[in-house]
């Protein structure tokens, strides 16, 4: 329904291909979005990988991106589409294109696939993803420390584990700053409508939050927080643009090194189906600048990336209490194990809320 | 009480986009077309609206914009539906999936910059009352505009001739034909009333709402006009109950996740939905004899000539 113009002309575009059979021996390579290119966050950030990998390695390869594809069966066709038009290494770049891109890979053993932020993988299809959790846990220790009231307000997109270890990295950052933080959580129930982004953040603030946090894509809780002279956290991308006084941080998903040494593996024959999941040690996300802080924050924030970088640090670190006072198995020897946070589907103590669906 | 009137300031904005755009639907099916494109002709509003606003600096001429891109975007689809007599429903969702490729295009250069805002009334004295003060003095020109549409809209359907000739056409076009109205050309004119609306409801979006442009920031608002619509059964009066309803309860139960009441969110996301359905089919119900769809609602007229 939402396919975008673009989308359709490169479908056709690709349909026109498939015939005209070009000889071209550059290694095609294929993406599927989920928004616009210009939703200047999660879809924004995979396409300027997108363009990193064409530059460096454009004369050896040509790619393709569709957007605006919805998540669900219509994601199959797309990415059938991808591989008819000759795409021998193609990028899902979404949890809910999981299923569809495994079926497709089923059936075409001699295309490989990359999925972003899943866990379902085969021997031609990798998945890899970014432990941002290592970011939010900064970001908690920056809210506790520049909140004067107290109250910091996170707007979720969905109740899954990938949201709520971030929810979690945050508050048990922020307890070690502050044991009483409080923090309000609003579910958008959705990852990009600017206008309820925007409601959300004037709810929040209206009910006494001073600190802005989202796990939704657009910039719209940014702008309202700086409308209201409150601080804020950016998603995905750069937004100090719509708050050049509120942005304290950004987590910005950088995939393009990433991108790059995948396509350089399959262009060497190498490549081998993985699951990478990257921290703050890899390439695989970054801390945008630490502004509208004091040197005193912004120094534990950068002593923290560092400490959590050099793996001195782990925010799940042992004992970890969760909201029924219960202290949570430690499968990870001092820390919770990879597959407890992947899995993560519990608040810890401190939060007053109620996971939805518990 | 600074909470209470935060929250009616919130549910008012929130509201406005659905009841202007609601609005000139309204006329559009009352003339006997069901134009389905309301999302798309909202999204191309959206960005005409904002590129005008940022190359003029001025949120008026945005406005203007956003008018003039929906009335014409309005206009493929009265060549098409009417003049070519192609399927309306067809044609309508055509209109949609054109609109959101088009704003993208429209938008591509502006994405990324920021405007000031729509300016909100201030009068010293009223503004500044209590409570009441900033909900009734203190809106943008858009709210105020909303309200004075409806009114005016609830006015020419009910008590103008014209609007009755209007109406005529939406119950039964043969018969309109056959007392010698025009029956092609006002569907016409009720087309273009309803895409010059849904071009405005989409530039109050990054106007006034959230002032940046990003494709796709409708997110379906368009369709929510539409339902609003065919569950108001036509009438302007109940539109205004179902747009505030559900702008009502969309923030309220953000407030309520916020308050933590333990109601999942799923449900509370819900909600909206759900209540203003429901009210509104109790009101419908509560007057049974009522207005309901127009009779010609989607069917394709060709006039013998």
């Amino acid at each position: 329904m939402r396919k975008s113009l673009l989308a359709l002309a490169a479908g056709l575009l690709l349909a026109g291909s498939v015939s005209a059979a070009s000889a071209a021996d550059k290694l095609k390579v294929g993406f599927i979005y989920l928004g616009p290119i210009g939703d200047l966050g999660w879809t924004y950030q995979h396409d300027l990988a997108r363009q990193a990998l064409v530059k460096e390695l454009g004369d050896k390869i040509e790619t393709t991106y569709l957007e605006n594809v919805p998540e669900g069966p219509d994601a199959e066709r797309s990415i059938e589409q991808l591989v008819r038009a000759g795409n021998k290494l193609i990028f899902t770049t979404s949890f809910g294109y999981m299923d569809p891109t495994l079926k497709v890979a089923k059936k075409y053993p001699n295309v490989h696939f990359e999925h972003a932020t899943g866990y379902k993988r085969n021997p031609n299809m990798s998945t890899y993803s970014a432990k941002w959790w290592q970011g939010r846990y900064i970001q908690g220790l920056i809210a506790a420390k520049m909140s004067k009231s107290g109250v910091l307000g996170y707007i979720g997109s969905f109740p899954i584990p990938e949201v709520v270890s971030g929810i979690n990295a945050t508050i048990l950052a922020a307890q070690t700053i502050n044991p009483n933080i409080k923090v309000k959580i609003i579910w958008a129930n959705t990852w990009f409508d600017p206008g309820k982004e925007a409601d959300a953040a004037k709810a929040l603030i209206d009910q006494g939050a001073d600190v802005i946090m989202q796990h939704t894509d657009s910039p719209a809780a940014m702008q309202i927080a700086s409308e209201r002279g409150k601080l804020a956290f950016g998603q995905d991308s750069e937004m100090i643009k719509f708050g050049p006084k509120t942005q304290l941080t950004s987590i910005l998903d950088t995939w393009g090194p990433y991108y790059i040494e995948r396509v350089k593996a399959e262009l060497a024959g190498t490549w081998k189906s993985e699951d990478s999941w990257g921290g703050l040690d890899s390439h695989m996300f970054a801390m945008a600048p630490y502004t509208n802080m004091p040197d005193d924050v912004k120094k534990i924030a950068e002593d923290a990336q560092a400490a959590i970088t050099a793996g001195k640090l782990h925010p799940f670190k042992c004992p970890i209490v969760g909201q029924d006072g219960k202290p949570v198995e430690c499968k990870g020897g001092d820390h919770l194990d990879d597959g407890q946070i992947l899995g993560m589907n519990f608040y810890v103590k401190g939060i007053d809320d109620k996971l939805p669906g518990k | 009480m600074e909470l209470v009137e935060a929250i009616i300031l919130a549910v008012l904005a929130a509201s406005t986009p659905l009841l202007i755009a609601g609005t000139g639907e309204l006329v559009t099916e009352r003339s006997g077309v069901l134009n389905l494109g309301v999302e798309g002709m909202m999204i191309v509003g959206a960005a005409c609206g904002f590129a005008g606003a940022w190359l003029t600096g001025s949120i008026f001429i945005g406005a203007l914009f956003g008018i003039v891109a929906g009335t014409l975007m309005s206009l493929i689809f009265a060549l098409m539906a009417l003049g070519l007599a192609v399927n309306q429903v067809a044609t309508g969702l055509a209109l949609t999936i054109l609109g959101v490729g088009l704003s993208g295009l429209i938008g591509a250069g502006f994405v990324g910059e920021r405007i000031t805002p729509a300016i909100h009334l201030a009068i010293p004295g009223l503004t500044d009352m209590p409570l009441i003060g900033r909900v009734l003095f203190g809106e943008d020109a858009f709210v105020y505009f909303s309200i004075a549409l409806v009114i005016g809209v609830w006015w020419f359907l009910y008590r103008t001739r014209a609007g009755l000739i209007l109406r005529a056409c939406g119950d039964n076009h043969v018969s309109a034909h056959a007392l010698g109205y025009p029956v092609l050309r006002i569907r016409t004119f009720a087309v273009m009333f309803g895409g010059a609306c849904a071009g405005l409801a989409g530039a109050y979006l990054p106007l006034a709402y959230t002032p940046f442009f990003i494709p796709g920031m409708t997110a379906g608002r368009g369709w929510i006009a539409l339902a609003l619509v065919v569950f108001s059964s036509w009438r302007p009066g109940r539109l205004v109950v179902g747009a505030y309803l559900f702008g009502a309860v969309t923030i309220l139960q953000l407030h309520a996740q916020g308050w933590g009441v333990g109601i999942p969110s799923q449900f509370m996301s819900a909600l909206p939905y759900l209540a203003t359905v429901i009210v509104l089919v109790l009101l419908s119900r509560a007057r049974t004899g009522g207005s309901t769809a127009p009779a010609a609602l989607g069917t394709v007229f060709v006039p013998d000539r």
